[in-house]
């Protein structure tokens, strides 16, 4: 490796040094944004956690001086919080049902078939995402208010479904594509039908990728605010509650709110970490 | 077998057309036939003229076009910064990547609560300014009187919480690159900011075009980091959408801001396909 081949000049290649100090500020640089990631999770908990009397004191101390859960438990015990809460688990968790029942059948069908149409449905389904599906929230008010399912659970419930389907499908698709197809083909030489080979093979190997989609559907669900706020009035979920309450409830309450909402995606996130590249990444595939 | 149930991957499809057909397709159809109507229902330009004539609507467009043009390329820097890091393969590499991935799962009100509690004007960032001795007397960050500040603000609440999403679309992307690729670069002895540019952007094409579209599409909708953040000082589309839909009740004007985001979406995504277009347009 001397000199140039081919006419390409070949210059030095980098030095023992060179590479060290490389190294190092590719670890500055990582802390460094991690802690811009960070910094705010800390600082939006300790806020959380502490007593309201001590809110509005300045300049506040980074490290908590007193800590105490009165914060959330004054927020958790204004009215209509916990209400709220629980419908924004049931909604969460009807979206995560339904996503799965309507888009696993979907994706399991373009992973495993070769079929006419094909390519077309999957164009259909990623040509949604060049949508704005939230606005979607809006004609559908007007339609909820024809069918009588106006500011109700099972309301919001489709909406978020809309929201996470093609997600779903994608998603699901990849996992199945994932899983063998012989070891199916195998099970149904062995004498299960399509469907037996599919219960006992199949699904087994592709639950936890399964899994992983499903809590991004619920997390999808749990966040939404926008169409939340339009499709309910006295029935909020959790962010709509909070983003009506928001202009006349004091900064403490704020503090807890934005907390309580955190904790169950950084959770979430957690979980489906090793998931996290092949649900996201191979969206684009 | 594949003949016998020719019929069973149709079968499979169907639910999921249906729906889509019901909750997306018809409702997209919807926002458009409710914009140009009046509230009987006739055929009229009314509801969008009064979208347009409205005090907030320039504010509205101007600030949520100048979010989507200042946020997406801070984003896309810091989401490019974080994606070579975890390529890097640093110790920890699946710690940098969760916690880098962290705000994918947090919400937009969420997220702008969180950094209230760092810009309001007994907040964090006063506190610590003040600590350093670099200020006397806390800031107001967020006045609607200095509306560039608090755009700003939303700016970092944004770059913040949206980046992830960029971030690993550009790791599976950077994970496709053949090593070779970068390894031949190497030893032809090209510098790490030549190997950027030279090899991993052109490679990266299709997933930034994929990124760029993603997240341009929902900077449109941006609605509740602002009203968290900036309350009534700041107005943009989508806010605007469910001030006119839930406060005033007028379904019509609404639609009409939703049909202005989802026109915008659109000539975005159209833009974005034109002028960055890729090999393997149909996968993306």
């Amino acid at each position: 490796m001397t000199g140039a081949t081919h006419g390409i000049p070949l210059p030095r290649r980098r030095s023992g040094r060179e590479r060290i100090i490389g190294l190092g500020l590719t670890y500055l640089a990582a802390v460094l944004l991690a802690l811009f990631i960070l910094v705010p999770i800390y600082l939006i908990a300790v806020a959380a956690f502490t007593p309201r009397a001590d809110a509005f004191t300045y300049p506040r101390s980074v490290i908590p001086t007193a800590v105490s859960t009165e914060t959330i438990l004054f927020f958790l015990n204004a009215s209509g919080v916990i209400d709220s809460f629980w419908r924004s688990v049931w909604v969460a968790l009807i979206t995560l049902g339904m996503s799965l029942a309507i888009g696993a059948p979907a994706g399991y069908a373009i992973a495993r078939y070769a079929f006419r149409g094909r390519q077309a449905y999957r164009l259909v389904i990623l040509s949604t995402r060049a949508f704005p599906i939230v606005i979607l929230a809006i004609p559908l008010a007007v339609t909820y208010r024809v069918w009588n399912i106006d500011d109700t659970i099972i309301g919001v419930a489709f909406m978020h479904t809309a929201l996470a389907l093609p997600f779903t499908v994608l998603i699901t698709s990849s996992v199945f594509v994932s899983v063998p197809r012989e070891l199916e083909e195998a099970a149904q030489t062995l004498g299960c039908n399509p469907l037996q080979a599919f219960i006992r093979v199949s699904l087994p190997l592709a639950l936890p990728g399964l899994a992983a989609a499903a809590i991004f559907t619920w997390v999808l669900s749990w966040n939404d605010v926008f169409a939340a706020v339009i499709l309910t009035l006295r029935n909020p979920t959790l962010p709509a509650k909070i983003l009506t309450a928001l202009t006349q409830s004091p900064i403490y309450y704020q503090f807890a709110a934005g907390f309580v909402m955190l904790i169950p995606s950084i959770i979430v996130i957690f979980v489906i970490r090793r998931y996290l590249l092949g649900l996201w990444g191979r969206v684009v595939k | 077998m594949k003949s016998r149930l020719g019929w069973a991957p149709y079968a499979l499809l169907v639910p999921s057309l249906a729906f889509l057909v019901v909750f997306f397709a018809t409702p997209m159809v919807q926002a458009f036939t409710l914009a140009f109507q009046d509230p009987d229902g006739a055929f009229s330009m009314a509801s969008v003229e009064r979208m347009l004539r409205d005090a907030s609507f320039r504010n509205a467009l101007v600030t949520t076009l100048a979010l989507v043009v200042l946020v997406i390329p801070i984003q896309f820097a810091l989401a490019m910064a974080m994606a070579l890091i975890i390529n890097a393969r640093l110790r920890g590499q699946g710690m940098w990547l969760y916690i880098y991935a962290l705000p994918l799962g947090i919400s937009e009100l969420a997220a702008g609560i969180v950094w209230v509690s760092i810009f309001t004007q007994t907040g964090w960032l006063n506190s610590i300014l003040e600590g350093l001795g670099i200020i006397d007397r806390p800031i107001t960050w967020q006045s609607a009187e200095t509306p560039l500040l608090l755009i700003m603000c939303v700016v970092i609440a944004e770059a913040w919480r949206a980046t992830s999403i960029i971030m690993i679309i550009l790791v599976a992307g950077l994970q496709s690159i053949p090593r070779e690729y970068l390894e031949a670069a190497d030893v032809y002895g090209a510098t790490t900011w030549q190997r950027i540019r030279r090899v991993v952007l052109p490679m990266l094409r299709p997933s930034l075009q994929v990124a760029l579209i993603l997240r341009t599409i929902l900077a449109f909708q941006v609605f509740a980091t602002v009203i968290a953040i900036a309350g009534s000082g700041l107005d943009v589309l989508a806010g605007e959408a469910q001030r006119w839909a839930t406060d005033i009740d007028n379904d019509h004007v609404a639609a009409a801001y939703a049909g202005l985001i989802l026109v915008l979406s659109l000539v975005s995504t159209v833009l974005f396909l034109v002028l960055l277009p890729t090999r393997e347009e149909h996968q993306a």
